[in-house]
């Protein structure tokens, strides 16, 4: 351990020496930054006056020192944790105070030419400074307490929470505080009226003809479409485990849909079928001779798409709790002479009343979150997420009021997440257990049947046709005025000039960059959610509780708030990554991180933990045992993280659309712009490439796990044939 | 000092706790190197986590341990010489037998042919020679079992750890399996430490048995101690099946004390029961049915069910109800007869009541 902390040390040293403690402005690898005589690195940038960096080498050297000079080993890594943990409080402390630009913390304390001169964002010494201290104080931590602590453990607890730390809360307290801001300073005060202030909060609509606050507005989306999806899911979920019904693949298919689908494309779709110049408008006006109004633009278009988009979640969920009723408590019932319909009515429903309270909650957090839709459809419908993004990019740029929004649209999020966890959380009845459960499911009754089969069927019928929509409307000129058939817009947007070798299309910039964004944030996703759940399945550590909820939060941070804190927060030093690649990188690692985590924590459940022990048992350490036993045993979950991260990543477009630059712009964003312009068919041709692009990304995953295999069987053969 | 040698185990005061609830009360234990252990009581009663904590994989609350005399409180499960085979087999099934036994030696760096070769010899051992190359899962349980126990040995540890590793072996392969470890255990001279539930299991493969109740230890002795001298009702009960009737005692003296039960007296075999009240461990094997009329205790039979190689019956007495195994005889009494119980005294017992 001894030998470990002090190459992490080693490696903080150069790095203070060596490195350039700031960002450079023409990046890392260019060597620019070596020979402008500005001095750059820890140790020189302290000689030169910028005394403030002294503290993180001064504790790297006095570690290393007191690592070479204490012999008592538990005296000597809690020495070494105080001063790791200093180290890093005062290099934390500096980054905030001594700021070029943007929020500064304790104006007064520091006062002095140099220091209000300020300093650019951390850069990759200072990067590799605080990883090296972070880790010399966990590997210190785990040696210092009575029993002999898991270094592995420990250093990978310390990074989550420190990576969790500063990608999820310390974004959010910035939005906090934002939201407290007026002119000149803060104020405490000023902040109840404006947050309760009728345009958020307002009934209006309920009495008189005055619109509602957009909080409100939100909140009544967000409840019908979570009754409405919860409906319709339950509906799908008994055609498919509780009845004969012949086309149950078809309905499969609509649980991929959700996935592969970017947010706003149901929109589009809507648009060109009931917009104004919509199929069905139109055919409606020709036959009725009605008006061809724009109702669709409003509160019943936005929640027909919202309808659309998530009814597949809902679906995904009750599939679990409808067969996680068990068959033997509806053949109880029927031996105790109930009919089908009292068995569902008095057993089988209440069995599943935690489930469906989940996919309620599931669909209105998804709902009041949804940013793609509102954007598309909501111009008549003012919700918090839309209002959020025009507030900061609208013509009056006001991030106070972002602020404030945002901490509206937090508060009904973290509501309905609280409510989960707390309330559902502890009342669950599922009965799936290790035993296998023989014996059939009660079918349904013919009149509940048949109802099933009415809300299900058409319904899915119309996905099938929005769906067709998309491929459909990419390849026409310009839909409800000129149905000709066309590749334009493919031309457009996916053009190759072969004979000059160039990529003429539009859309190429922005394509390569959502998977390349997605490629690197895909693994790092996976590393992160696996890691999680590795701690929190296998690994008993004080403040678990605290942990577990702080990971899962970022699930409940809808992505436009985490948009807006992401530029609130990593616009100005210490943490300085607006404009980049890195920051679309960290914000999928993260609104993803949830996603990952759960995989890891269901295919982690079904690893027997003795597997665990018998490695430790037979010397092996943490680390070993995670590379040598749990990974190779992981393979399905991790390629389905590293799938469903990818996929997320390109889908995304809430957070996204903030972050977006010039330079990386993301394909959601980019079609986004186009869906303003009116440039529906590019838009269109452009989703479908996506679509295509994710179905085979997930049908190369199923290929890879298809492979898989525990027993070989072809091996068993050759051996009797020897034998 | 004995317990310096390697392979002895020992606890001081050990306390675990799991937030309130305490799963081992001040427990000190010594384990004799070269012996067969078996830590034996009814679930729950603390027998697991005991051998959790020798292995590493559970941290003591309070007091000391020392394996081979070394300290080894803080020690993880990682850094100490103990290896253990688990209930469930633990086999990682995306490696070979050869890697599964070899697993050990390869993560302390051991050359991978030195590994090998010492697996091989470890699969040899366990009689499974020729089966490196196969899957866990293209072995049967017996077999997957074995290789539990030669992945376990082949580290060489000071103490080997068995966690009930018959309970998922049906009831023949059961003996069979058993006589195996207990034989590689002999031939090694390695200390074990086995956990069960089962006392037909535990006097079977044990040296010394350590029985536990309620998160401490009942009473420690060889399977014949236990047998025939319990020490208390709780064990006389656990070991065996076992008769306890309340009787009193009228004098202790020279090792055996005069009870008096349903007006009788008998001079049972005792240590030093000082109470005046206690109860009478009567084997069932060890009463005797005669017809009514015969001297003992009257009674009527219950219950009588005819099992092949003996009978065993239920008997309403005075005293209360007895459950006897006789030997088949030509005419067995049927339910509703009158009988009487014959008490052997130097077969009885005398418990704290």
């Amino acid at each position: 351990m001894k030998k470990t902390i002090l190459i992490w040390l080693a490696l903080g040293l150069a790095s203070f020496v060596l490195l350039p403690w700031h960002m450079t402005d023409d990046g890392l690898f260019d060597p620019r930054w070596i020979t402008d005589g500005v001095a750059a690195t820890g140790l020189f940038g302290t000689l030169a006056g910028q005394w403030w960096l002294a503290p993180a080498g001064l504790a790297l050297v006095v570690a290393t020192i007191l690592q070479l000079t204490i012999p008592e080993p538990v005296k000597r890594a809690r020495l070494t944790l105080g001063t790791a943990g200093a180290g890093l409080f005062f290099m934390a402390v500096q980054g905030l105070i001594i700021v070029r630009a943007g929020p500064r913390v304790f104006e007064g304390v520091l006062t002095g030419d140099g220091i209000m001169a300020g300093q650019a964002g951390m850069g990759a010494g200072a990067g590799i400074c605080a990883i090296a201290l972070l880790f010399a104080a966990t590997i210190s931590l785990s040696q210092s307490g009575k029993g002999q602590g898991d270094a592995f453990v420990v250093s990978t607890i310390g990074l989550i929470i420190a990576l969790v730390g500063i990608f999820v809360f310390f974004p959010v307290i910035h939005i906090l505080v934002r939201a407290f801001e007026v002119e000149g300073g803060y104020s405490l005060t000023q902040f109840f009226p404006r947050f309760f202030s009728s345009d958020i909060w307002g009934l209006g609509c309920l009495i008189g003809p005055r619109s509602c606050g957009v909080a409100i507005n939100s909140l009544f989306l967000g409840v019908m479409t979570g009754l409405g999806t919860t409906v319709l899911g339950l509906a799908f979920a008994l055609i498919f485990t509780r009845t004969d019904f012949r086309a149950k693949k078809v309905l499969r298919v609509l649980t991929v849909l959700p996935i592969i689908t970017p947010p706003f494309v149901i929109g589009l779709a809507l648009i060109l079928l009931f917009g104004r110049a919509g199929t069905v408008t139109e055919f409606f006006a020709d036959l009725f001779g009605w008006e061809q109004t724009r109702w669709l633009y409003g509160f019943w278009g936005v929640y027909f798409a919202q309808l659309l988009s998530f009814t597949p979640i809902a679906f995904l969920v009750l599939i679990g709790v409808v067969q996680g009723v068990s068959p033997s408590m509806e053949e109880a019932s029927q031996t105790l002479d109930a009919d089908r319909w009292q068995t569902f009515r008095y057993v089988s429903l209440p069995l599943m009343r935690p489930g469906l309270a989940n996919a309620f909650l599931l669909g209105f957090i998804e709902s009041i979150a949804d940013f793609g839709n509102p954007l598309v459809l909501g111009s008549g419908y003012s919700v918090l997420s839309t209002e959020i993004f025009f507030a900061i990019v609208g013509a009056v740029a006001d991030p106070a009021k972002a602020a404030i929004l945002a901490i509206a649209l937090l508060s009904l999020t973290m509501s309905a997440f609280i409510a989960q966890r707390l309330w559902l959380g502890k009342k669950s009845y599922a009965t799936i257990t290790g035993k296998a459960d023989s014996g059939q499911n009660a079918g349904l009754n013919p009149v509940l049947k048949g109802l099933c089969y009415a809300i299900a069927l058409p319904w899915a019928a119309l996905t099938l046709i929005v769906y067709s929509m998309i491929i459909f409307g990419s390849f026409v000129k310009l839909w409800g005025y000129n149905h000709s058939f066309t590749f334009d817009h493919y031309i457009r947007a996916f053009g190759i000039d072969f004979e000059n070798r160039r990529l003429t299309g539009v859309a190429w910039d922005s394509y390569f960059t959502t998977l390349t964004i997605s490629s690197i944030a895909a693994p790092l996703t996976a590393i992160v959610g696996l890691s999680t759940a590795y701690l929190l399945v296998r690994q008993k550590f004080v403040g678990k509780d605290a942990f577990e909820f702080s990971t899962m939060l970022s699930f409940a941070i809808p992505g436009t708030v985490i948009g807006v804190s992401y530029i609130m927060a990593f616009n100005f030093p210490p943490i300085e990554l607006t404009g980049t690649s890195i920051i679309l990188i960290i914000v999928f690692v993260f609104r993803n991180m949830p996603v990952g985590v759960r995989g890891g924590i269901a295919a982690m459940s079904q690893l027997d933990k003795s597997l665990d022990e018998a490695s430790i048992t037979l010397g092996a350490n943490s680390f070993t045992t995670v590379r040598r036993v749990i990974l190779p045993l992981m393979g399905p979950a991790i390629l389905a993280a590293l799938t469903y991260s990818f996929v997320r990543a390109i889908t995304s477009v809430s957070a996204v659309i903030f972050l977006v630059s010039a330079k990386h712009n993301m394909a959601t964003a980019f079609i986004v712009g186009r869906v303003e312009n009116g440039e529906f068919g590019l838009a269109i041709a452009y989703s479908a490439v996506l679509i295509v692009t994710m179905l085979a990304a997930i049908l190369l995953m199923q290929l890879l796990v298809g492979t898989r295999r525990l027993r070989r069987t072809d091996r068993v053969q050759q051996t009797a044939k020897a034998a | 000092m004995k317990d310096t040698q390697t392979g002895s185990v020992r606890f001081e005061g050990v306390v675990k706790k799991y937030g309130d609830v305490t799963a081992l009360k001040k427990l000190d234990l010594a384990i004799e190197p070269g012996k067969l252990v078996t830590l034996l009581g009814p679930s729950g009663c603390g027998k697991t986590t005991t051998l959790r904590l020798i292995a590493g994989l559970e941290m003591a609350t309070e007091g000391k341990i020392f394996i081979g005399g070394e300290d080894v409180t803080h020690l993880t499960a990682t850094y100490r010489k103990v290896s253990m085979v688990f209930q469930s087999y633990a086999l990682f099934p995306h490696m070979t037998v050869r890697e599964n036994v070899a697993y050990g030696l390869t993560v302390k760096s051991v050359p991978r042919a030195e590994a090998n070769a010492k697996a091989e010899d470890g699969l040899e051992l366990v009689g499974l020679a020729g089966f490196g190359d196969r899957l866990p899962s293209e072995l049967s349980g017996g077999q997957q079992q074995r290789v539990a126990v030669a992945r376990a040995i082949v580290l060489e540890p000071e103490v080997l750890l068995l966690d009930e590793p018959l309970s998922n072996l049906d009831a023949k392969l059961r003996r069979h399996v058993r006589e195996e470890i207990r034989q590689i255990q002999q031939r090694l001279g390695l200390t074990a430490v086995y956990v069960t539930h089962d006392q037909e299991e535990a006097m079977a493969v044990s040296d010394n048995i350590i029985v536990m109740n309620n998160a401490e230890i009942a009473q420690i002795g060889t399977p014949a101690d236990l047998y025939e001298a319990p020490n208390s009702a709780f064990i006389a009960d656990f070991i065996g099946d076992a008769n306890l009737v309340a009787c009193d005692i009228e004098k202790v003296a020279d090792g055996a004390a005069t009870a008096v039960l349903d007006g009788q007296r008998y001079t049972v075999p005792s240590s030093d029961i000082a109470n005046r009240s206690a109860q009478m461990v009567l084997r069932p094997h060890a009463l005797n049915l005669g017809a009514s009329g015969l001297p003992g205790l009257k009674g009527e039979v219950t219950y009588a069910a005819y099992l092949g190689k003996e009978i065993q019956y239920t008997v309403q007495t005075d005293v209360g109800s007895l459950f006897i195994i006789s030997p088949v005889q030509a005419e067995p009494f049927q339910q509703g007869d009158a009988v009487s119980v014959g008490i052997v005294a130097d077969h009885a017992r005398i418990v704290a009541a």
